[in-house]
């Protein structure tokens, strides 16, 4: 599918099967949602991460592009259980997701999965999820949500996924030279905080960049983001400032977070921050409705959530620069 | 002892318990219908509401999530704590002493109320 059919503003012509008199049927709601079964495909080259976001052109456009050192991706927020109408069909959408995956002319090397696997913790919910991505037949690294950890502290979480972490799930593994650290932020959390990493989690973090060379590129992954994108949601780690404050030594830094269900980025120094796409719903922008809730999209607003699927692209050394961009924004 | 003594004891036994069942129902039947608030406490949008919910003694308050999202009730000291709750989800708790209670949805703590008990 091509931008241009998305842009139509006549969608009459996704419609075949209209059950529910809303206007959409099941197909035309998958074209619809052009912002579910999203990820980011990351690329390492020289040290720097570039983010990407995955569409169903990318074939044509990075066939021609060295892809790096390294190019990996990373999906968020799968929420599998969830079947409200912001999204009734999410094992369809991280489908997509997959084929988009599956589809990329350079197979990446891993996927990173920031969080929300699950909607309510139910072992059948990560049943579904493992099923679906094991067709990506890559390894994959993940970190827990909230959503993931709802009644037992995480125990099932870390039976499943964390095996050889430590302490809630954190843990780090080198790659072609890069250096990945997988954060917890979803635990104890403390009644007014935000997200909270923990003093045993600083110090474990502290000891395991103590050795490294400055000029070994960090990524940083955790469910919600560690910089204080929207506090008054709960948008932000109350210590995440502190774990940032041991990394402020080395030339590149990438922090890869969920949680908010849209693309955000900054740069900060040697911080670059990315947040990821949701592939099941997405929420507003901060501020911009009564609460953080999921976000319907009726057809009329189209437009405004497919530039949210376009190319995200950070580089260089500003001092500030959030980027959200829109098709309604150009 | 005649029928009719027999009866008036009855009476006289069954009368109290009699009252004291009126007596305990009412409360009860009031707190339903008539000037008294209902004991519950609606999580809408991310936020409680009332924020602060006064209740006698021995009261039962219960909490319904409106949202799309699950949230957990949990007081900030540990008193009580709700499994996850889904979408009309409901979760009651009895309080049986006095005081103020601080509580928070312990996946997002940006959300916090309070109950007091007096």
């Amino acid at each position: 599918m091509t931008k241009k059919n998305l842009l139509d503003p006549n969608i009459s012509g996704l419609i075949e099967h209209d059950h529910n008199n809303d206007g959409i049927n099941r197909r035309g709601f998958l074209k619809c949602m052009a912002w579910a079964g999203t990820g980011a495909l990351c690329v390492i080259e020289g040290g720097v991460l570039k983010s990407h976001a995955l569409t169903s052109h990318m074939g044509s456009k990075m066939k021609s592009h060295k892809m790096g050192e390294l190019s990996f991706v990373q999906i968020s927020d799968s929420h599998m259980g969830f079947n409200k109408p912001a999204n009734p069909d999410v094992i369809a959408t991280l489908q997509a997701a997959v084929d988009k995956i599956n589809a990329l002319p350079e197979p990446p090397e891993f996927i990173l999965h920031t969080g929300d696997i699950s909607h309510l913790s139910k072992p059948s919910e990560f049943d579904n999820v493992d099923q679906i991505l094991k067709a990506t037949n890559k390894p994959i690294f993940f970190v827990p949500g909230e959503h993931d950890v709802l009644n037992d502290n995480g125990a099932m979480f870390r039976d499943r996924y964390g095996r050889n972490s430590k302490g809630q799930g954190w843990y780090s593994f080198d790659k072609n030279g890069v250096h990945f650290i997988a954060l917890v932020n979803v635990m104890n959390l403390k009644a007014g905080g935000l997200g909270t990493l923990g003093s045993e989690q600083l110090k474990w973090l502290a000891d395991d960049v103590k050795r490294l060379k400055h000029s070994k590129p960090i990524v940083v992954f955790a469910h919600i983001p560690l910089w204080s994108v929207y506090p008054q949601w709960g948008w932000g780690t109350d210590d995440g400032a502190q774990a940032l404050s041991y990394l402020r030594k080395f030339g590149s830094v990438t922090v890869l977070n969920g949680h908010i269900h849209q693309t955000m980025q900054k740069v900060e120094g040697n911080i670059t921050f990315h947040t990821a796409f949701s592939t099941a719903f997405p929420q507003p922008a901060p501020g911009q409705a009564e609460g953080p809730g999921p976000m319907k999209v009726p057809a009329e607003q189209l437009r405004s959530i497919l530039g949210l699927n376009d190319v995200n692209y950070v580089q260089g050394r500003h001092a500030l620069a959030v980027v959200d961009s829109s098709l309604a924004q150009r | 002892m005649t029928k009719r003594n027999l009866f008036l004891s009855g009476l006289v036994l069954t009368l109290p318990l009699a009252l004291a069942t009126v007596l305990v129902l009412q409360p009860t039947r009031a707190k339903g219908e008539a000037a008294g608030p209902p004991l519950e406490v609606r999580v809408v949008n991310f936020t409680f509401g009332p924020a602060t919910l006064t209740v006698p003694v021995n009261s039962t308050v219960t909490w319904v999530n409106k949202d799309d999202l699950p949230h957990v009730i949990a007081s900030n000291d540990g008193v009580f704590k709700s499994k996850a709750l889904d979408t009309d989800d409901k979760y009651s708790y009895t309080f049986s002493k006095a005081g103020t209670y601080a509580y928070f949805c312990s996946i997002h703590p940006k959300m916090v109320g309070k109950i007091v008990v007096q």
